[in-house]
């Protein structure tokens, strides 16, 4: 039956529509394929390519010694592909990770927001047993993946933790410098001390692996991988025999401890206490142990050394001697007599032993800590002359360790009192400054350089963290004459070890120890620090170097409210000195066997 | 009634079954690459080997409908429509469910859809109804045959739900009613009841949707809102084409669907993956089959000896269109995300067989141009 015309037009006209749909489709190809294919293409490689970052193992912090500090050690997080939260049991993944199932939900909703692939993490720091279980029942919840990081054991827990420091994660500012840029995201990062210090040396270059992974985000093979190189290993100047022997010497006192060898500025030991566990921080810490960290009275974050400034107290006493000298205001051998104090006006200056010393020089004047002889001196020498002698010695700089912000302690003289308070400076005060009380304020860190420069003939090197490995130039030499400097350190020997000298309690049988000590007034009281409450008591110093003839360690022991220096400071030098004595002994014995 | 005639085979429409079969080889390598395991040594579906064997069935039954003359389909058209509507009144009461909705009919050895086989009895029906009309198509008899053979298996299927299909069914309807010309004024009748219910229009049918099928709907219209629900479907599709930017990635190059990132890769989003493959330039080639065989049932319609065969070859061709043209539309991201298979490619064995024996139909008619009543 022939069809009529009509039908055949119809056809025509349902062709036309069908070809229009055609091309609707295919310019819609054209347009996803050809217009926005290279967005496309990168779209379905993000979706199936994921780089992960590999961090290096860090290099090893190693003590002069080589003894190893640190370790490094695992840590296990769990994370889950957020794309596959349908297939997984919600409330059963909060159980078995121990966490609170609303608090997850909300985690990977916000989560969801940003990423649809990446993982992320819903526990940290587990331990092997709970990732044991966890592994154990894994299949029940596709998605789920246990990642391992890097991060340290600190050998020797709060001891050195000051200088050492600890690892943590990156904090947001860091995770958007340019400086982190190739480490993986969850990786940890020196944050405090050496570990923050030199954290490029230590960390090495981070690996990667181009990974191809299906939507449940299971690795499907490796495509691309490039292995971390290990961090470089550093030695540190420091002697853990020595830090360790002066922080158990400190028991629970507090205060600081700085070693520095005289011929080379290598630092040997930094105390600061009471210290803290820089374990808690490598493990993620807590908000509870941070608080607590933080909140403690006693400051344990502080870093004494550098970060407190004290009066120095008769410590002091060797930097009026020096000048005095150099200045010609008294000589070996011209003599003082201390009747117990002296009058000013209407004050009276009391020596600190109220019977007075009789008539002493200088050595004795420095054995006995004599505070009318040095009333004398600076009445001699005038404050500028002091305080010029002052930072001749180093006081009222930083060290530029860069480790923490430090204190630049002080030094006062008329300028600045002019300037700071808008007043003349008075005779009395002088009197002060001479025995290192009043406005004169210094660190422990000072302190032991100051030293260190006695003991070693004038000569002030730049402190260094590391183990150095050629014998270093020191940066200058004091202006001071030869002949001084000895005698001052004469009567630093004598200090420890001549009759009626305050640092008895230092003398070694191993080695000669010289030293000065210290009892700096906290307030305007002169009284025995037994009856008084622990914050007004005297802070106790006591700075020393051995041996007597080639120095090799001089330090500086700060005990806050610790009462007379030479009972409880002197005894933690001695420790300290002979801490490294006996180290040197026993590798010099091991070197001959 | 089965001779082989010379004439039957001189005249025998090679190039509709070469296309269908040529789609059917693609769609089944396009399987392949779509299931297989993004793991060098990891397992491999049999959906493909399934696929094979109803290929093979379909095949043998394309023949079986090309061997009989296709006036016998009209003689028969009543009693296919009512074993049709038997079908699908025996999946609303023990129908299996699957993907939330209950489609399939268990059989033992397999499961099949009664609505891809009962879409093929409804064109057949409404192509005999329509050839036994006079004249155009009046209100009165639109409304007759409206209510008489669509709106029944519509509302069955819409009760699945299966609303993809039952939009479908009426599109179908439609269309091959409009191959008889409307009266001027039911034109305007459609066009003013189109209007007046606009606004009604979209609160009855949002009223009457199940959640996942307004989630598809709000997806389609801003995928972006919900990335990892159904939104995702629609953007992993976009992707995976997207991606196969102009020559594509290369056959069994693909990452979209066998590293799972594209749901429904082997039934509904096999466009995507064949995309993804073959890039714009495989892409418009496979157009132009469907567009070449969409043609081809269209210059049947006019070749027909009889207005039955005119009727039913557009129907076919119509439904065909359809089919593509919203599966395709939907990868694209430009058609709602409704579960509706893409004839001869997508993994599915009814759907393979039904097209297949429609293709029969469309052969037969053609071969058949010459022929005059006996």
């Amino acid at each position: 039956m022939p069809i009529n015309g009509n039908f055949s037009d119809k056809v025509l006209i349902a062709g036309y529509v069908i070809l229009a749909f055609f091309f609707i489709l295919t310019i819609r190809l054209w347009q996803l394929q050809i217009l926005q294919g290279n967005e496309y293409r990168k779209l379905s490689e993000e979706n199936r390519l994921r780089v992960v970052r590999v961090a290096a193992p860090r290099g090893i912090i190693y003590d002069r010694n080589g003894v190893p500090l640190v370790k490094n050690t695992p840590y296990y997080s769990v994370s889950i592909n957020p794309h596959v939260r349908e297939h997984a049991d919600l409330p059963a993944l909060a159980e078995l990770l121990k966490i609170d199932r609303n608090s997850l939900a909300e985690k990977i909703a916000e989560h969801q927001k940003r990423s649809l692939y990446e993982p992320l993490r819903v526990k940290e720091g587990l331990s092997i047993k709970e990732i044991a279980l966890i592994e154990a029942r894994r299949s029940d919840f596709p998605g789920l993946s246990i990642d391992v990081d890097v991060t340290r054991d600190y050998l020797f827990g709060s001891v050195g933790a000051h200088l050492i420091g600890y690892l943590g994660k990156p904090n947001e500012s860091q995770a958007r410098s340019p400086d982190f840029r190739d480490v993986p995201a969850d990786a940890f990062i020196g944050q405090w001390g050496i570990e923050r210090l030199y954290d490029k040396q230590l960390r090495g270059m981070p690996g990667a692996r181009v990974i191809e992974v299906d939507a449940l985000g299971r690795e499907l093979r490796l495509l691309k991988g490039k292995p971390p190189s290990r961090g470089d290993d550093v030695w540190l100047a420091m002697d853990i025999n020595v830090q360790k022997e002066a922080e158990e010497s400190f028991g629970n006192k507090t205060g600081a401890m700085v070693a520095i060898k005289p011929d080379s500025g290598e630092l040997l030991a930094l105390v600061s206490k009471p210290s803290f566990d820089p374990n808690l921080f490598a493990r993620g810490i807590k908000g509870k142990q941070w608080e607590e960290l933080n909140n403690n009275t006693k400051r344990p974050l502080l870093n004494r050394a550098l970060q407190s400034q004290y009066p120095p107290g008769s410590v002091f006493k060797i930097v009026t001697a020096i000048a005095a000298l150099e200045e010609g205001a008294v000589d070996e051998h011209s003599k003082v007599t201390c009747n117990g104090g002296i009058a000013y006006g209407r004050w009276r200056f009391g020596c600190w032993r109220k019977t007075g010393h009789g008539t002493v020089s200088l050595h004795r004047a420095l054995v006995e800590s004599c505070d009318v002889y040095f009333y004398d001196a600076g009445k001699k020498l005038g404050i500028d002359k002091i305080a010029a002698y002052a930072r001749e010695l180093g006081l009222e700089k930083e060290t530029e360790l860069g480790m923490v912000k430090e204190r630049r302690g002080l030094i006062p003289d008329t300028k600045w009192k002019e300037e700071k308070r808008n007043q003349p400076w008075y005779l009395g005060e002088t009197f002060n400054a001479a025995i290192g009380q009043g406005y004169v304020a210094v660190t422990p860190f000072q302190m032991a350089q100051l030293t260190s420069a006695v003991a070693n003939g004038g000569y002030i090197y730049r402190p260094s963290l590391l183990r150095a490995a050629n014998k270093p130039e020191p940066e200058e030499k004091i202006k001071i004459k030869q002949e001084n400097l000895e005698a001052v350190k004469k009567a630093l020997f004598g200090v420890v070890n001549e009759n009626g000298g305050t640092g008895w309690s230092a003398k070694s049988s191993l080695v000669n120890i010289s030293g000065k000590t210290g009892t700096a007034q906290v307030v305007g009281i002169r009284k025995d620090s037994k009856y008084l409450p622990e914050m007004h008591r005297d802070h106790a110093w006591f700075v020393a170097f051995a041996p007597y003839d080639m120095p090799e360690i001089a330090l500086s022991v700060m005990v806050e409210h610790g009462g007379h220096g030479g009972a409880t400071a002197a005894p933690i030098a001695k420790k300290a000195i002979e801490a490294y004595m006996k180290g040197k002994q026993n590798s010099r014995a091991e070197a001959q066997q | 009634m089965i001779k082989i005639d010379r004439r039957l085979i001189r005249n025998f429409d090679w190039i509709t079954l070469s296309l269908v079969i040529l789609l059917s080889v693609t769609g089944i390598m396009t399987i392949y690459s779509a299931t297989r395991s993004p793991l060098p040594d990891g397992d491999m579906p049999s959906y493909y080997i399934r696929q094979v064997y109803w290929l093979l069935v379909s095949i043998i039954a394309l023949i079986g409908v090309v061997s009989f003359d296709y006036i016998w389909l009209k003689r028969f058209s009543y009693l296919f429509y009512g074993a049709g509507i038997v079908l699908l009144l025996l999946v609303l009461f023990m129908g299996k469910t699957g993907m939330g909705a209950q489609r399939w009919l268990n059989l033992g050895i397999f499961s099949f859809q009664p609505s891809e086989v009962f879409r093929l009895f409804f064109v057949i029906t409404l192509s005999r109804y329509l050839s036994d009309m006079q004249g155009r198509v009046g209100l009165v008899s639109l409304l007759k045959v409206f209510f008489l053979l669509a709106f029944v298996p519509a509302a069955m299927v819409m009760k699945q739900p299966d609303l993809g299909t039952a939009v479908i069914l009426l599109m179908v309807f439609f269309s091959i009613i409009s191959t008889k010309g409307f009266q001027k004024k039911v034109i305007a009748l459609i066009l003013l009841i189109g209007l007046v219910s606009i606004p009604f229009l979209g609160n009855i049918v949002w009223e009457g949707l199940k959640d996942y099928q307004k989630n598809r709907l709000v997806a389609f219209l801003e995928p972006d809102i919900d990335p990892a629900g159904i939104g995702y479907h629609i953007n992993q599709s976009k992707v995976a084409i997207g991606s196969g930017q102009v020559v594509g990635k290369g056959y069994l190059k693909g990452t979209q669907g066998p590293f799972r990132f594209l749901p429904e890769k082997h039934t509904d989003f096999i466009f995507a993956v064949f995309a993804e493959e073959w890039g714009f330039m495989g892409s418009v080639v496979l157009l132009f089959l469907y567009l070449a065989l969409i043609f081809r049932g269209l210059d049947t319609a006019r070749k027909a000896k009889d207005e039955f065969g005119s009727i039913l070859a557009t129907g076919i061709s119509f439904m065909f269109t359809i089919y593509f043209f919203i599966n395709v539309g939907m990868t694209l991201g430009i058609m709602p995300v409704v579960g509706v298979p893409l004839p001869f490619m997508s993994y599915g064995g009814t759907s393979l067989l039904a097209n297949f024996i429609a293709a029969g139909i469309l052969i037969n008619i053609r071969t058949r141009r010459f022929e005059l009543f006996y």
